[in-house]
């Protein structure tokens, strides 16, 4: 029983004082602003990395990511109760959970959403050690041609999934690739796009960018939206599920959790996929579909259960392949970096306690997220009341402290200015930020597994064609573009991203 | 219907696409591009802005087409002052401290919204600033200076 070994392993690690401290932390932090609209995981993790710099590398990924999948229990809690979505994942929460709430039956609804969060969780983090050894293994025999197909599938699909507009998505990959270009070319040792700026020579930093688009950029965006939020909250009373509620729950978390999982391994797609798809599914499956939008708990259960079933198993790929899933993923691997650990399949071999303490961490998370989100849920309703007005200065100030901080450099926040700039003009011109962002932190990866493979291959591309596994993915590349642009999927999907905000 | 520029949501993403693209190749012509099998430092640049000129033209096609027109209300006070306010803040950390740097950052960023009330803004100020100092300088051990002198004392 190696499976058996190896969690105990990571539950030792885990269970160490310092490393369920930074795990309450992530998961705390991650609850609060997955309550907050307006702020997402994203933003926090750029934020709060740098604090990151002096933690042992263990707990600086077991707190980020408690920040991330508490997001997504966090986001539930403001869809229910002010139908709002906290998280965009949370958006298919608002549908019935919100009318559950006005019905009186918010109680239930929280309790659903966080028991099947739990479930997801506990099955991802299953799936994730059962499957990340086999898959790391697979992976270490790649070289430079597969890793360079690999990447180009993932970077096509964020561009194919992340919003309604394909050829903008895969415009705004491209302007990722391009922006990674900025710095020392490691071949030649030339200095591309520095402009004669010593500190551009570094490149630009991924949490300049991060910060920048996400906290600055979404200001302004927001600051600029005339209405304003109606916070109004409604007494909740009585958490407890009745039978009924569990009985009527218990399969749509079980299919949802499979849907998120099955989509969360994929590279590009984001939870609020999973949660459509979820309530689609629900939907298409009742014996009385006209119950849904009025307060069905079925509703709840499946898309909460898929987010986070999808987020949790976004690891997979980026912890056994080295490549990340996400924008959110992409994160976690620069905090890797700064470590001083090279992200890829050799770290599960090489840091053990990484990979296997940040696995039983995520189950010990969404235990205590259970417990935040039940008893506490009055604490997170108080702090919706918090207006705009006080909390945009605070993000702005934690932003530049963290910022500030990457390098003791003023510079950086020069940057992140223009960048904040910059990321207004996107979001306003409907360019979506999140495919630019994955393709900026895969951009030199790709041209030096590139420049390696036709080095190999004595400049002849065909090279990505004639190895099975590169095929394969270039394949399956083709495939999600072929299936995208297909008239019947293109009208459907529309209808399904429709509602879900720019990332 | 007739194409009309203004406002024009994709136009103007067309735009940006084809002059960040056109820049890019502009600016690496002086890189030696080299062969696909010793790709040179200018291999990748030139490709990629070619791409991003085609996706621009594309884009920019869609708009002349769809003429969808961007979201009106936007806010050129937060545009204006939320930057000024991160450089600011950059500058202040290098010249004058932890201390001075919050205390301007933050009623600056407040003034980009659209009520300001001062009492509010200085307890908030004042409460953050003291958190920040507590968790950042006290807490987690960030070795910057709570106050110096803006003329070098």
């Amino acid at each position: 029983m190696e499976l058996f070994n190896n969690l105990i392993f990571g539950f030792t690690v885990a269970l160490t004082l310092q490393n369920l401290w930074f795990c309450f932390i992530g998961v705390f932090l991650g609850t609060l602003i997955g309550v907050l609209p307006g702020i997402g995981p994203l933003a926090t993790i750029a934020m709060l990395l740098p604090i990151t710099f002096n933690v042992p590398p263990v707990a600086a990924l077991i707190m980020l990511a408690g920040i991330y999948y508490g997001a997504q229990y966090g986001g539930s809690t403001t869809a229910i109760l002010v139908n709002l979505p906290g998280e965009t994942a949370a958006v298919v929460t608002c549908i019935d959970g919100y009318q559950m709430a006005r019905q009186g039956r918010a109680g239930p609804a929280l309790a659903i959403a966080a028991i099947g969060s739990f479930f997801a969780g506990t099955v991802c983090t299953l799936i994730i050690a059962l499957f990340g050894p086999p898959l790391a293994e697979v992976a270490l025999k790649f070289g430079a041609p597969e890793y360079f197909s690999l990447m180009l599938m993932g970077l096509v699909a964020a561009a194919v999934l992340a919003g309604d507009n394909i050829t903008k998505a895969l415009a705004m990959v491209v302007m990722g690739l391009l922006l990674g270009i900025v710095g020392t070319d490691v071949n030649s040792g030339m200095a591309r796009y520095s402009f004669g700026i010593p500190e551009l020579t570094d490149g630009i930093g991924f949490i300049v960018i991060a910060v920048g688009v996400f906290a600055v950029g979404e200001i302004i965006m927001n600051l600029g939206d005339p209405e304003e939020r109606a916070v109004f909250t409604n007494k909740v009373s009585g958490l407890m599920p009745t039978m009924a509620d569990l009985k009527a729950s218990f399969w749509p978390i079980v299919r949802g959790t499979g849907i998120g999982a099955f989509l969360g391994v994929l590279p590009g797609t984001g939870p609020a996929i999973a949660s459509f798809s979820s309530y689609m599914v629900e939907k298409k499956m009742a014996k009385d579909p006209s119950r849904f939008g009025k307060g069905a708990i079925e509703g709840v259960a499946g898309p909460e259960s898929a987010n986070n079933a999808d987020a949790q198993c976004k690891f997979i790929p980026t912890l056994t392949l080295g490549i990340p899933a996400s924008a959110v993923m992409a994160l976690m691997l620069g905090a890797l970096t700064i470590q001083g650990i090279a992200p890829g399949p050799q770290v599960m071999t090489q840091k053990p306690d990484l990979f296997w303490g940040l696995v039983a961490s995520m189950w010990i998370g969404n235990a205590m997220l259970v417990i935040l989100n039940l008893p506490l849920v009055g604490l997170w309703v108080m702090l919706l009341k918090v207006p705009y007005r006080l909390l945009f200065p605070a993000i702005m100030a934690f932003s530049c402290i963290g910022i500030y901080s990457v390098n003791n450099s003023p510079f950086e926040l020069y940057l992140t200015a223009v960048f904040g700039i910059v990321g207004f003009i996107w979001m306003k011109l409907e360019m979506p930020p999140a495919p630019m962002l994955l393709g900026f932190v895969l951009g030199p990866l790709m041209e030096e597994n590139l420049r390696r493979a036709l080095l190999i291959s004595r400049g002849d591309p065909t090279v990505f064609f004639t190895r099975p596994i590169s095929l394969g993915f270039m394949i399956a590349t083709a495939l999600i573009v072929v299936i995208m642009v297909l008239p019947a999927v293109k009208a459907r999907r529309a209808a399904l991203t429709d509602p879900v905000a720019p990332h | 219907m007739n194409f009309d520029w203004r406002n024009n949501r994709d136009f103007f993403a067309g735009l940006f696409y084809i002059l960040l693209g056109a820049f890019g190749m502009w600016m690496a012509r002086d890189y030696p591009f080299g062969s696909a099998l010793r790709m040179g430092p200018g291999y990748f640049p030139s490709v990629l802005g070619g791409m991003m000129i085609a996706f621009g033209v594309a884009v920019m096609m869609m708009g002349v087409k769809n003429n969808e027109k961007m979201k009106p209300h936007w806010s050129f006070r937060a545009l204006l002052v939320l930057p000024l306010a991160t450089v600011v803040f950059g500058y202040l950390m290098e010249e004058a401290g932890f201390i001075p740097a919050l205390l301007v950052l933050i009623p600056l960023s407040a003034a980009a919204g659209k009520e300001f009330k001062v009492v509010e803004i200085t307890l908030l100020t004042i409460g953050l600033t003291v958190l920040s100092t507590l968790m950042f300088i006290k807490g987690l051990g960030l070795p910057y200076p709570l106050i110096k002198g803006l003329w070098g004392y």
